[in-house]
């Protein structure tokens, strides 16, 4: 029903990486642009404004998470380290502000006259506050929403990878290996995440990463249940009988030409298990059973600061700030690509 | 269908065999279930240590303890064998301690998911309907922040935030003029968003609903009412035609006349029992029970027979009409006792009434309504919780089911044989778009049990995830963590089982087999 997109009909699955719209001899010339695909999508993906917010918001997050205090032995503009502990001054208060004082009742109604005075918009030594032992808390948050994003970011590339893989396998071969394969998937979907997930954090004692590659262990099947049905309908058109006739490997044909056409699928749920990375790395490390000390992360942070609450409310504030501003860019995104690759079905709007 | 089900049931068989093996070897592995006892420098610690690994059997192998364990907890899901999963590092039962822990887990998650579907599927079809409305938009967003938010950052708020508000609000509940303002100008932009209609009808809503609304915040404000809050009976017979009203407009449509006067007979006898049944509700004890159950049980009886009598053509619409009635009107008549409750209840608890911690205040001495409140206040702030993140889910998929539903074709034929707009969005589409909604909520119950254990531990409740996270803790507890695991997983397969039979009887195209 939302046929506004233009030529967006006449772009499905058209061959490995042909552009729509190429004009035969025998038919008629029509004065249309061709545009490739990959345009297409980008067109529209830029058209939507959410996602365009999202991506911003993801973009500034990241950039400020990873070039402040510095990654990987880089150095970051920010001065202060986030291991440092310090003199508490001031009770550890926010010293940033960042909004000009201003005063909008009139003189005559008892107010002091409405000004605007913007030389009181700073950023001050400490942010976002200091924790109990003086450290910079602006630093920390970076710290954690340097893990979080990393651990997230990770889940997402693992559990890519190994969803398309089954996905792709059992939807092209069929037969036992897709017997085998889903009732694995299933299995795997009957498990609960977030138990499943405490335990395994539990058991692993070797860092991040591992943590990462873990989740990542337990959060593909969603892609694979999807790559397969993108793959059961794409392996029966005509582009991939007309390569097999010409003789391709299977393996050609899956990376060549089924794989290309279901960059859509990919590209979005991906997307989509990123957000959900964030929310499950940060609710594990809550409960005490993810990222481990001398490591931090945003769910650890909150969970650290959660009695300081009503005294210090910023040291809970910040981190669940981080966690809300990555995932629900990271979810617009999301909902930006989905539209941009399949205009024609209905939009859950972002 | 039976072939379906009997093939599914051994599979789930062989899927809970393996993934109870593979968490039993990942307990066996996560931590060390004596480390506490290491560490101690009790003169009988040998003893100690001997003690426990006789309990949890950890002079055996992982797969004899897996064999071992199994054997036993098998027990627990066929009848008339005994239910045994092994002990606690402290030698409890753990079957007795996850029998207790169950209840708590279920009224939470179950509260949480009926609230979160009845909201967010309002929600969603509203602004299906209401598409690319403010109020449209504003769900979308809503539904988008609510999906991106962590629920421990929301449970954490919810308790040290909003609960301190209200209980400080509570104690001198009074609505002053700005705040009444701006709770009426939302009331009014939220009711002309819903009603719809041209600019004038709109602006004439908006000004209505916002004016109602201010003068009876300031009306209840001024006489106390918050303090002593009651229904009465007047507002409770109001409330019942009202109802009998709307029940009628939503199963039948408002002009067929044999299912109103049923609906209104219902509503009427409602108002005139709550004249006979106050003194058996006002103070019930546990004792009186069943007598509650009967009152319940005869008022149904009553509707039916109401509906039977009334209802004329359409009987059987008319029957259902009345028992809605009769059922909405009980619960009124409920939440007024409630309400008549309160001001004892915060006396009991200083004033706070909003509980943040636990399932009940230990050692309260009330009358039975009052120790229901306060069931129900520890229950808010979990339950909102829970409640906010799987809303987003549901209004979510119920609006781009129901805008896929109003697409097709058979809408349209609908529409174009004149049938009323009611009966197309509502016998039509909706019927249709729902399906797909029943099914998720079977699968998401199975998933919310497991996930509760995030809500659980930020309120203290003791309910399947405390075992859950104190088992996880060091020192390692390997047999609470199964027992949970187990119920969980159980509960996840049979749901999807559920699921599946339940989408294969409301649409008949799919066969199973």
């Amino acid at each position: 029903m939302n046929d506004t997109d233009g030529p967006a009909g006449s772009t499905g699955p058209d061959g490995p990486d042909g552009p729509a719209g190429s004009t035969g001899p025998g038919q008629r010339e029509l004065p249309v642009r061709t545009m490739s695909r990959r345009r297409l999508v980008l067109r529209r993906f830029l058209r939507h404004r959410g996602a365009l917010l999202g991506l911003l918001l993801f973009t500034g997050t990241v950039l400020l998470a990873f070039t402040s205090i510095g990654f990987l032995g880089l150095p970051g503009w920010w001065g202060q380290p986030y291991q440092a502990s310090g003199v508490v001054e001031n009770g550890g208060r926010m010293t940033l502000h960042p909004f000009p004082s201003a005063d909008l009742m009139p003189s005559f109604l008892d107010g002091d006259g409405m000004f605007v005075d913007p030389s009181t918009i700073r950023v001050g030594a400490h942010p976002f506050g200091q924790d109990d032992v003086g450290r910079d808390y602006f630093a920390t948050t970076m710290r954690g929403a340097q893990i979080s994003l990393t651990i997230a970011l990770a889940v997402g590339a693992v559990s890519t990878l190994l969803g398309t893989a089954v996905g792709a396998l059992a939807g092209y071969f069929r037969g036992w290996v897709e017997g085998t394969l889903m009732q694995v998937t299933d299995l795997f979907l009957a498990v609960p995440l977030l138990v499943v997930a405490s335990v395994i954090g539990r058991v692993n004692d070797g860092g991040p990463l591992i943590l990462a590659l873990l989740l990542g262990l337990l959060t593909w099947m969603s892609m694979a249940r999807l790559v397969r049905g993108e793959f059961l309908s794409l392996r029966e058109k005509e582009f991939v009988e007309a390569a097999r006739a010409l003789g391709a490997s299977s393996g050609r044909i899956i990376f060549r030409h089924i794989l290309p056409n279901a960059t859509g699928t990919i590209v979005v749920n991906a997307t989509l298990t990123v957000a959900l990375a964030i929310l499950l790395e940060t609710s594990v490390s809550y409960l005490g059973f993810g990222v481990q000390p001398p490591d931090t992360s945003l769910g650890k942070l909150i969970s650290d600061n959660q009695n300081a609450c009503l005294v210090r409310p910023w040291l809970f504030w910040w981190p669940g700030m981080f966690i809300v501003a990555i995932a629900l860019s990271v979810n617009f995104i999301g909902d930006g690509l989905r539209d941009a690759f399949d205009p024609q079905q209905n939009r859950v709007r972002a | 269908m039976v072939v379906f089900v009997a093939r599914r049931l051994i599979v789930s068989c062989f899927v809970l065999l393996a993934a109870t093996a593979a968490m039993f070897t990942l307990v066996a592995h996560a931590g060390d279930p004596l480390a506490d006892l290491r560490l101690s420098t009790a003169p009988n610690r040998a003893d100690l240590i001997a003690h426990r690994s006789e309990i949890l059997h950890l002079d055996q192998s992982v797969p004899q303890r897996y064999a071992a364990w199994l054997g036993h907890a098998s027990g627990c899901l066929i009848p008339g064998r005994p239910c045994d999963l092994g002990r606690t590092v402290q030698g409890q039962d753990v079957a007795t301690l996850l029998g207790q822990a169950i209840v708590s887990t279920l009224t939470l998650v179950t509260g949480a998911l009926v609230l979160a579907i009845l909201l967010g599927v309002g929600a969603g079809v509203i602004s299906a309907l209401r598409q690319r409305t403010g109020l449209d938009y504003a769900v979308t967003f809503s539904a988008s922040l609510f999906f991106s938010l962590p629920v421990f950052w929301v449970a954490v708020l919810l308790k040290q935030f909003l609960a301190i508000e209200a209980n400080d609000w509570y104690a001198d509940p009074t609505v002053g003029p700005l705040a009444a303002a701006v709770l009426s100008a939302l009331s009014g932009l939220f009711w002309g968003a819903v009603l719809g209609g041209d600019r004038a009808r709109r602006w004439l809503i908006r000004f209505g609903a916002a004016s109602v609304t201010f003068g009876l915040l300031e009306y209840l404000s001024v006489t106390g009412w918050f303090a002593r809050p009651a229904l009465g009976p007047g507002i409770i017979a109001a409330c019942a035609f009202g109802i009998a009203v709307g029940v009628t407009a939503l199963v039948a449509g408002p002009n067929r006349r044999g299912v109103l006067t049923s609906a209104l007979g219902a509503a009427t006898a409602g108002s005139l029992a709550q004249f006979l049944v106050t003194g058996s509700l006002q103070q019930p004890t546990w004792a009186s029970f069943p007598t509650l159950l009967l009152l319940g049980l005869s008022a149904v009886g009553v509707a039916v027979l109401l509906g039977w009598l009334l209802g004329g053509p359409d009987r059987p619409a008319a029957i259902r009409a009345a028992v809605l009635t009769a059922l909405l009107t009980g619960l009124v008549m409920v939440i007024d006792v409630m309400l008549r409750a309160l001001p004892g209840y915060s006396r009991l608890v200083r004033g706070r009434i909003i509980a943040t911690a636990g399932s009940q205040t230990p050692n309260l001495d009330g009358t039975f309504w009052q120790t229901q409140l306060d069931q129900l206040t520890h229950l808010v702030l979990p339950t909102l919780a829970i409640m906010l993140i799987s809303y987003a889910t549901y209004s979510r998929y119920s609006r781009a089911s129901l805008l896929d539903a109003l697409g097709q074709d058979y809408v349209r034929t609908a529409r174009a044989k004149g049938l009323p707009e009611r009966t197309v969005i509502l016998r039509h589409a909706l019927r249709n778009a729902l399906i797909p909604v029943t099914t998720l909520a079977a699968v998401d119950f199975g998933v919310l049990i497991g996930g509760a254990v995030i809500t659980e531990a930020v309120f203290a409740r003791p309910g399947m995830g405390a075992l859950f996270i104190q088992g996880l803790l060091p020192p390692l507890d390997p047999n609470p963590i199964m027992g949970f695991f187990g119920v969980v997983a159980v509960s996840v397969v049979v749901f999807n089982l559920l699921a599946d039979i339940a989408y294969a009887y409301l649409d008949p195209r799919i066969r199973l087999g």
